[in-house]
């Protein structure tokens, strides 16, 4: 398996320069994801305004397929819908669950689309869906809190 | 040691992974088999297959005599003073919680158990629990910045003390490769009136052992390390002490007389091997003891010595490479931990298998070690007998390759 398909450049270049990252205030909820076999931890939060994703903020230690995507989902999801994001979030699932056989849609992906060949590798996809889980997670949190 | 030779005895070295050779640098996770355990696991099942001790017929007969050979076999090989001394396990991780709860059963609050920072976590966890159960108190040593036993400081916070009961260290450390000085440890612990229990998993495979020089009271080590099959572990045991001991599980086999109130229990080693044990992995054991005396234990820690030092050296002029543990060759293991500048261990492990070499990242069962030492995970190559020169040398130019390919400071 030739691993520069996995290592795409705009992987490496979003692992080396980290969009979003840091914690910011204010934030609606803030979740914490493991994954303990390789123990990449992210502790992210989300801030909904006005019914949209207002902010993401992370701060993460992993590898650069777990920071490349948190990277990336934060420039995908931030001023879009709860609702979008959580679209967004079940398509890159199915994706990284298809052992290659399906392609990100690259209107709606962006760089995303990188991560296609991740796909390929089943050892890595758990660090490809890191971000996305905790998204997923903050942002129902987040809704619940709205509602009390 | 003709390392060529006896890597012949190991089909699976012979693997190629694309157009590179397989470089197996992954013995401190679990060791390679050679064909006469391969063989010998085969044998039982295609010839001699039966429950043991139970089946009254000529192949229970045989089943069982193997099975107890294999007994006898781990007795010789670690110094027992006799076979029933030897219990089968299904780990070494269930060695250690037999002991947590066994010898456990014992500890009231104001109790001290004492551990180490360096412990993998199938020596903290059954501990945590043993200490919940019973209001004892969990403390621990904690480690020098070169990765040994901080002596000095356990000693000025009288850390084993008059209220410690359990002392439970680990002989080699699976991440930093370090060799403690247990049986300092065991006399301090026997002074003390405290039982000592050594998790020897990543020591019985490289070195001989000797369970009356060390002076501990349980010794726990598993058979997959030491060129056997997975499924199989080993508790050694002080016969009176086993004797003295409450069951852990409970089952077939290990009673006495079961009535529908109350049961009657076996003697040890039977009191502690609820249900059918791992049979035909005892009989790989004995396949792999038979194997590693043939060559002689003293021989093996000889390579591997000489492999680490070769290691060390080789490793730590790489520039942006940074050691967890001893630097030297010195009262170590063969295990050794690091990190690359820039790269997370995850993606090291990534790159290096492309090229062939099988290594492991991540915190290794031993994340409160990594916490102590400031590293989120490492990355570890651990050799063993049948590691060479060679695959250092091809170590050393992947890791070179994975730097350059991600941080492009060095390309």
């Amino acid at each position: 398996m030739n691993v520069d398909e996995l290592y795409q450049t705009i992987i490496l270049d979003h692992y080396r320069e980290k969009h979003h990252s840091g914690l910011r205030d204010p934030f609606d909820a803030e979740v914490h994801h493991v994954n303990p076999s390789c123990g990449d931890e992210l502790t992210l939060r989300v801030h909904l305004t006005n019914g949209t994703v207002g902010d993401v903020s992370y701060e993460a230690e992993g590898c650069s397929i777990s920071q490349a995507s948190t990277s990336i989902m934060t420039d995908l999801v931030i001023g879009t819908s709860p609702e979008h994001t959580l679209e967004l979030h079940d398509e890159f699932l199915e994706v990284m669950q298809s052992k290659g056989e399906l392609t990100p849609d690259e209107d709606r992906f962006e760089d995303a689309i990188a991560f296609a060949g991740v796909a390929k590798f089943p050892a890595r996809v758990k660090c490809a869906l890191l971000g996305w889980s905790a998204v997923r997670d903050a942002i129902f949190q987040a809704q619940v809190k709205e509602q009390k | 040691m003709d390392v060529a030779a006896l890597r012949e005895q190991f089909p699976i070295l012979s693997r190629t992974v694309g157009e590179y050779p397989l470089v197996y640098l992954d013995s401190a996770n679990t060791s390679q088999k050679p064909t006469a355990v391969i063989d010998a696991i085969a044998a039982h099942y295609r010839d001699h297959n039966a429950n043991v001790a139970r089946a009254m017929h000529m192949l229970g007969a045989e089943a069982t005599e193997a099975f107890e050979g294999a007994r006898a076999k781990v007795a010789t090989f670690i110094g027992a003073s006799r076979p029933e001394e030897i219990i089968f396990t299904k780990n070494a991780s269930e060695a250690l919680n037999l002991a947590a709860n066994s010898l456990g059963a014992a500890l009231r609050p104001g109790d001290e158990v004492v551990i180490s920072v360096m412990e993998h976590h199938s020596n903290i966890v059954p501990w945590q629990l043993a200490c919940e159960r019973s209001g004892a108190t969990l403390r621990w040593f904690d480690v020098t910045a070169d990765g040994r036993l901080d002596l000095e400081k356990a000693a000025s916070e009288r850390l084993i003390n008059e209220r410690t009961r359990i002392v439970s260290l680990t002989w080699v450390s699976n991440v930093l490769g370090t060799r403690n000085p247990v049986a300092d440890i065991a006399r301090q612990a026997h002074a003390v009136g405290a039982r000592m229990v050594v998790d020897a998993s990543q020591a019985v495979p490289h070195q001989a052992t000797d369970v009356a020089a060390i002076g501990a009271d349980i010794v726990a080590f598993t058979a997959h390390k030491m060129c056997g099959p997975t499924g199989i572990g080993v508790l050694w045991g002080d016969y009176d002490l086993l004797a003295s001991l409450p069951p852990f599980l409970g089952g077939g086999e290990m009673i006495e007389i079961v009535e529908m109130e109350r049961s009657t229990y076996a003697a040890p080693p039977h009191l502690f091997e609820a249900g059918t044990p791992p049979i035909a992995q005892a009989i790989g054991l004995g396949a792999a003891i038979d194997f590693l005396s043939g060559i002689g234990m003293d021989k093996i820690e000889a390579h591997e010595h000489a492999i680490t030092e070769y290691a060390l050296a080789k490793l730590t002029a790489i520039d942006g490479f940074t050691l967890l543990g001893p630097a030297e060759a010195v009262e170590r293991g063969s295990a050794i931990s690091f990190n690359i500048d820039g790269v997370h261990p995850h993606d090291v492990m990534q790159i290096l298998d492309s090229r062939g070499v099988a290594i492991r990242g991540g915190h290794h069962c031993a994340r409160p070690l990594h916490k102590r030492l400031g590293h989120q995970s490492s990355t570890r190559a651990s050799a063993y007998l049948y590691t060479t020169p060679g695959e250092i040398d091809a170590l050393a130019d992947a890791l070179v390759f994975t730097r350059d390919y991600f941080a492009p400071k060095f390309g």
